[in-house]
């Protein structure tokens, strides 16, 4: 077994230890401390947080690659923890916890005559004698997975209560709520998925379950490593025009007018196709289709984040216009201060809330338009699993009779999940950091 | 008419609890008299005004009391018999002008409005009604201003046409927030006598809410001093300003700065308000009282009477009346200016800023707004000269020029002897430590994100003073005490500040890089008089002890008259008058001087 | 005000050469037209004389922007900067793959589309603001709450489960109106009711929490408590001092898309098969059509600059402080 480092596996980690540093810096730093302390009061804010970490766990417990001895295939933890809804593939559709094909087909029966029916599946109730303790059998695998739920939720529960005394201002109810809530559906979907196909399966057979599961680290990779293309852009340039004004700030102004004229997902759409006639052109840069689709993943994020610092950057322009009127600033300049060090220690401080507000409320957004552009045809790899692939594979299939909807119904519920919680965090983080609102009615006598 | 408060109770939700606003007062205001009441920031004033209108921030409620108006408690009305009464009987003026207008609603309908609301007044008439009343407020051209809209209009006559839609209808009550708090003197002149010439014409009650002791002297027939929330003293006009009964009230009117203390300290309060989220059972002023004992740590003091019609809420008044306050009294005496000649340090000659007015499609220069325009001035070592001006005379732009923290477009501006205006922004770092500013604004002079520590090294380090952060600690722990701050401060945010301390880490950062001049851009004019009265007197030790020059910018002349050693009077980008302080102040040659002097309300 | 303007039209000129020299990169610079033609063609057809022979049809046979061999102008006309890139400014957009003239369908499809586009555009500004004026009026209440809980959720749902959705239940399950197709004049009607109401609502999270957050920061400001101060009704303030305040970021905010209407929207066409410029986009990126992009990002950019200027000039009509300067 050899470890495989695709790079947006590289990235997302390096995000994630951004965010542990930032964090540990934060933690000494009381002013900087209290925006989260104030986040994190927010119930929603906590109920948002606990949904977003399961799906981030999944989605970076698939970012782990590697590939076994003697195989050519790349496979990540979570395949490998999927292992039991991956390799049992049905021919076609099936309905959610169904024993059945959605297709008929001749079949022989055991007295070898041949009918036109319905076929059992392959793997989805096998284990079932007789087809009619299906029910029962559901119930009560379902009734031990709750048992080992609420098992682990105690479990949780009290290992989470030396925590609770230590901040006791974060409401850890509403915590343990969700929690409470996450495992009683997580707990029987675990005990009846390794014997049914517990959100059905699609039109090539395949578990959705565990397309829908593989589909998260797709969306986390695009709302997250987007920024990092968008950072770096958004801030530069608009803390630059803000801060030098006359002719940078022109040339600025004038950049992001042009990309902004140019109509987003056309920008995004024709620079999509140019890269995808680069990637077929150059078949020898990619060993496997797994790094071939993982470098599509990256430049789309890429571009992504070139045709959206834009808001980012006009923000940031305002703000620093405002700031560098401010009379601290005046004060350093006073002491001949440099302007690399005026931007460092007074600009990037002061705009700082600003980016991390962006960058929260941007995620959502991106999320969401993962999916159109894969449903246009300009998003990622048809080979990779995301919810706008599923999405676009399941199009049709609102038309069949009798209704095929389990496909979709399972990538819009766990992507509406996804982003209701990045919004209700994204709002929370806006509270919590905007100056106003701290300011705003406390003390106006 | 009567309107009578009683008990009144106000509490404001903030993250640190459920603050007291306003604690317990009643007082009652008379027909045709104007009531001030006074207080520094935070003391309950403006939330008095806006409960008495059941206008309160959604933050804010009423937590008790009652307010009578003609025997009718108006916090006991619904909602639609409250709106009735405001505008109607009861009707409220702002502090600022330029934002209580509706920008995008014309003058004459925002007038037009209150009467269309209040009386079966048809449009036409209204419109009569509403000229007229523009005219009554002494707008000059009202016809064509009633068509216009509030940006069209200076910040004086935006205050007159509030005045106007506020007295559209003939109220009993005219409640004034502060209404010439952000109008220049002379302006303010003009709107406190168009307002005492309405109340006398009128007979309506004028409740005045000021923290001017000024306007006070000039304006009131009976005075509230509020301090925390509380009522403290209140009294007819003269009576308070002969003897003023509460130890507070005192301080006040020894704070003030006046040429007669001039080279001697201010009396300062010490201490700060006390938090209004407790119960007090105590006297809350015991903590920052000269006169304390032990009884006032234990015991509320009751409103007493030590003279008929003249209350204090303080035990000292059980032992009877205190003396009438003196003149000149301040805490210490200093040495006696000495007016010896020193070497100039600074030395302006035609300074001029012009701002480009770009115009048309290609955006060319068609004009320039002249804002310093030939500003000639001279600085001594170790003095003091005062640039006097209002808003829009151009003179923080002449400091800023002055420093080259603005490039001037023409003139000279030579500093120990060096031409500054020629020299590049690198050629002038070196010399940015012998001259440095200190602003008006304490909360946006101070970086938010840094520790006092590193604001204060961040000067050091860029001009090299010191030779190793070790050596600049051991200087910052110096300039801490030079400046009155404690020696914890280093390590924490400036949030943690009042204004008044802010105040004075701004002046030690300035101090840090041992200045020989100080620009001091209104320093005080964002502070309360008590805490105006520390910083001054903190300027004035430091000028004593290490011979810095200051060129003072300032609109307060009071504060001219103490500091000052010259003084120089800018209008309009120019310089209109120049010279020692006793000469101009005393006997101005230019009647622009002269205005401005006249219009400065004083107390004596 | 008229040097205002003018300036505005003149910026507009950079602007549109920028974009120009951006998709000129993209599609000729980024790529040659060999390696389009080789991506065209695909794997088992490229030969050099296919590949000439599919650039001498499109006219890519030309040099970028150099032609060496022609006379005088023509060493720069005949080139394909200037064919495909600088025909763009006189509207001369060429011919798609399918020979069929770009302009021409641009003209035949910009009806179906403001069909569908201006309706959802004028019901849902006038939805999404009765909505967040509802809000407002009753903030800090729990009808407000609940409403901005209402507008995230919708906010995280994504348009083409909007679609999906709408189009099951109202033309699957209740049978009121055709599930797609066109036709023009008055019975257009039927075929574009249903995508405007999905639209429409798919718009409502997001514009009426936008809207709500417009309100409430206007009435925070000091001229309402003064307005209140003279003893008008709360809707009064509400209706002629805050609408009248909040109305000129809504509207400005608002007329910049009102160009893009052309544009069509791309999901709704395709899903609805409405013949517009949406799905005539869609299209072409699908069958990476390249020609046919470049077209559209270039009206799209002409588009949105003459919003840009109309935004420019509605604040000099909604906003008397711009209007009197």
């Amino acid at each position: 077994m050899t470890p495989v480092v695709l790079a947006t596996d590289a990235l997302l980690w390096l995000l994630v230890a951004a965010v542990v540093v930032y964090a540990l810096y934060c933690r000494r730093r009381p002013h900087l401390a209290a925006p989260w302390k104030r986040v994190f009061q927010s119930k929603a804010a906590l109920v948002s947080a606990v949904v977003l970490g399961c799906y981030l766990v999944i989605g970076l417990a698939d970012s782990l690659h590697y590939r076994s001895a003697g195989s050519v295939e790349v496979q990540s933890l979570l395949d490998r923890m999927l292992s039991v809804l991956r390799q049992k593939g049905e021919k076609t559709y099936s309905a959610p916890l169904g024993t059945r094909l959605y297709a008929k087909e001749q079949i022989e029966t055991p007295d070898g005559k041949h009918v036109r029916d319905y076929p059992r599946l392959r793997h989805g109730g096998t284990h079932l004698e007789d087809e009619r303790q299906r029910a029962t059998d559901i119930l009560v695998r379902g009734a031990a997975g709750l048992a080992a739920a609420a098992v682990l939720w105690a479990l949780l529960y009290f290992a989470s209560r030396s925590l609770a005394r230590r901040y006791p201002y974060v409401p850890w109810r509403a915590a343990w709520m969700t929690a409470a809530v996450i495992l009683a559906l997580a707990g029987p979907i675990a005990s009846l998925a390794p014997h049914y196909h517990v959100l059905g399966t699609n039109q090539v057979g395949q578990d959705v379950l565990y397309l829908a599961l593989k589909s998260i680290r797709t969306s986390l990779a695009i709302g997250t490593l987007t920024t990092l293309v968008l950072l770096p852009l958004g801030i530069a340039l608009g803390v630059m025009a803000g801060y030098f004004k006359g002719w940078i700030d022109d040339a600025i102004q004038y950049l992001y007018t042009t990309l902004n004229s140019i109509p987003g997902v056309l920008l995004i759409a024709a620079a999509v196709l140019m890269m995808q006639v680069v990637i077929d052109r150059h078949p020898e840069w990619f060993p496997t289709a797994a790094q071939r689709a993982d470098f599509r993943l990256l430049v789309l994020c890429a571009i992504l984040g070139l045709t959206s610092w834009t808001g980012l950057a006009r923000l940031l322009r305002g703000e620093t216009l405002k700031l560098s009127q401010l009379e601290y600033i005046q004060a350093a300049h006073a002491f001949g201060v440099s302007d690399a060090r005026v931007l460092g220690r007074h600009i990037l401080p002061n705009v700082a809330h600003i980016v991390i507000i962006a960058m929260v409320m941007d995620f959502s957004g991106l999320v969401l338009a993962e999916a159109v552009l894969s449903y246009v045809g300009v998003g990622v790899d048809p080979a990779t699993t995301s919810f706008g692939t599923m999405i676009n594979s399941a199009r049709l299939e609102m038309g069949r009779e009798p209704i095929v909807w389990w496909s979709l119904a399972a990538a819009f519920a766990f992507m509406f999940v996804l982003v209701l919680a990045a919004n209700l965090l994204a709002d929370a983080v806006r509270d919590g950091f905007d100056p106003r609102v701290s300011v705003g009615g406390a003390l106006a006598v | 008419m009567s309107l009578v408060v009683q008990n009144l109770r106000t509490l404001l939700n903030t993250t640190a609890g459920a603050v007291r606003a306003v604690d317990g007062i009643d007082f009652e205001l008379r027909k045709g008299e104007c009531f001030a009441l006074v207080g520094e920031s935070g003391s309950g004033k403006s939330m008095t005004a806006l409960s008495l209108m059941r206008l309160l921030p959604e933050a804010g409620r009423i937590a008790s009391g009652r307010v009578a108006l003609d025997g009718i408690d108006l916090l006991a009305l619904p909602e639609a018999a409250m709106r009735a009464v405001r505008g109607r009987r009861v009707a409220m003026v702002f502090q600022e002008p330029s934002t209580a207008l509706n920008p995008v609603l014309t003058v004459g309908r925002q007038i037009v409005e209150v009467i269309e609301r209040h009386t079966k007044t048809s449009k036409s008439p209204a419109r009569e009604k509403a000229i007229e009343l523009l005219r009554a407020v002494g707008i000059q051209d009202a016809e064509r201003r009633f068509e216009e809209y509030p940006f069209q209009l200076s910040g004086g006559l935006k205050q007159r046409a509030m005045i106007a839609a506020a007295l559209a209808v003939d109220p009993e009550v005219l409640i004034a927030d502060e209404p010439t708090t952000a109008l220049d003197v002379t302006i303010q002149a003009q709107i406190l006598e168009l307002l005492a010439r309405l109340q006398a014409e009128r007979g309506m009650a004028l409740l005045l809410i000021t923290h001017d002791l000024g306007i006070v002297a000039k304006m009131a027939h009976r005075i509230a001093v509020m301090y925390a929330g509380e009522i403290v003293e209140l009294a007819e006009r003269d009576a308070f300003l002969r003897a003023p009964q509460h130890p507070y009230s005192q301080k006040l009117f020894a704070a003030l700065p006046t040429p007669q203390r001039r080279a001697r300290e201010l009396a300062v309060i010490r201490g700060q308000v006390p938090a209004l989220t407790k119960k007090f059972d105590y006297c809350r002023f015991a903590d920052r009282c000269d006169y304390v004992f032990d009884r006032c740590r234990v015991e509320a003091p009751r409103l007493l009477e030590p003279a008929p019609g003249h209350f204090a809420r303080c035990h000292l008044r059980e032992r009877g009346v205190a003396p009438p306050r003196s003149a000149t009294g301040g805490a210490g005496e200093g040495a006696v200016r000495q007016e010896g000649s020193a070497g100039v340090v600074l030395e302006a000659k035609n300074l001029k800023v012009h701002f480009p007015i770009r115009k048309g499609i290609f955006r060319r220069t068609v004009g320039y707004v002249r804002a310093v325009d030939g500003v000639s001035l001279e600085l001594r070592e170790g003095r003091t000269l005062a640039l006097v001006g209002e808003s829009g005379s151009g003179k923080t732009t002449a400091g800023k020029a002055i420093l080259q923290l603005i490039p001037p477009t023409e003139g000279s501006v030579r500093f120990q002897s060096e031409e500054l205006t020629r020299l590049s922004r690198r050629e002038l770092r070196p010399r940015r430590g012998a001259m440095q500013i200190v602003f008006q604004d304490p909360y946006a002079s101070l970086n938010p994100r840094l520790r006092v520590a590193e604001i204060l090294l961040e000067g050091m380090r860029s001009l090299g003073v010191g030779a190793s952060d070790a050596e600049r600690t051991e200087r910052l722990r110096q300039l801490l005490a030079e400046v009155g701050l404690p020696a914890d401060s280093l390590e924490r945010y400036p949030h943690e500040f009042s204004g008044g301390q802010r105040q004075r880490i701004a002046i030690a950062r300035a101090l840090a890089v041992n200045p020989k001049l100080i620009v001091c851009d209104e320093p005080t004019s964002a502070l309360d008089v008590s805490v105006q009265a520390q910083i001054l007197n903190l300027l004035r030790a430091l000028q004593e002890r290490l011979g810095i020059a200051y060129l003072f910018i300032t609109h307060n002349i009071a504060v001219v008259d103490y500091l000052a050693h010259e003084v120089a009077v800018m209008y309009q980008g120019k310089i209109v008058e120049r010279g020692k302080v006793d000469e101009v102040l005393r006997h101005p040659q230019h009647p622009y001087t002269k205005q401005l002097l006249a219009a400065v309300p004083t107390i004596d | 005000m008229l040097a205002y303007v003018v300036r505005r039209v003149l910026y507009a000129i950079p602007i549109l050469v920028g974009v120009n020299l951006i998709t000129f990169a993209l599609f000729f610079v980024v790529n040659t037209p060999d390696d389009m033609a080789r991506m065209h063609l695909g794997a088992k057809r490229v030969t050099p004389e296919a590949i000439e022979k599919w650039k001498q049809e499109r006219g890519y046979e030309k040099p970028l922007v150099y032609n060496a061999i022609e006379p005088g102008v023509r060493k720069f006309t005949e080139t394909i900067f200037f064919e495909k890139s600088l025909k763009l400014f006189a509207f001369d957009f060429g011919r798609a793959e399918d020979q069929r003239d770009i302009a021409h369908e641009i003209r035949t499809r910009m009806g179906p589309s403001l069909a569908l586009a201006i309706p959802v555009f004028l019901v849902g500004l006038a939805v999404n603001i009765t909505f967040a004026l509802l809000m407002a009026f009753f903030r800090a209440t729990y009808l407000d709450f609940w409403g901005v809980v209402l507008c995230v959720a919708m906010m995280s749902i994504s348009t083409l489960f909007y679609i999906i959705g709408g189009q099951y239940l109202a033309s699957k399950i209740l049978h009121l109106v055709p599930i797609s197709g066109y036709a023009g004049g008055v019975d257009a009607a039927k075929f574009v009711i249903l995508p405007v109401l999905i639209g429409v609502v798919s718009g409502i999270g997001s514009g009426s929490r936008w809207y709500r957050t417009i309100f409430l920061e206007e009435m925070g400001r000091d001229y309402v408590r003064t307005a209140r101060a003279k003893g008008l009704a709360e809707s009064v303030v509400l209706f002629r001092h805050v609408l009248k305040n909040a109305m000129i970021p809504i509207l400005t905010g608002s007329v910049v898309v009102i160009p893009l209407l052309f544009m069509g929207s791309l999901l709704a066409e395709s899903f609805f098969g409405i013949p517009g410029l949406g799905s005539y986009t869609i299209d072409a990126i699908q069958a990476q059509d390249f020609a046919v992009v470049r077209s559209m990002v270039f009206v799209g950019s002409v588009l949105y600059i003459v919003g840009l200027l109309l935004t420019d000039l509605s604040y000099t009509l909604v906003d008397p402080r711009i209007r009197l300067e």
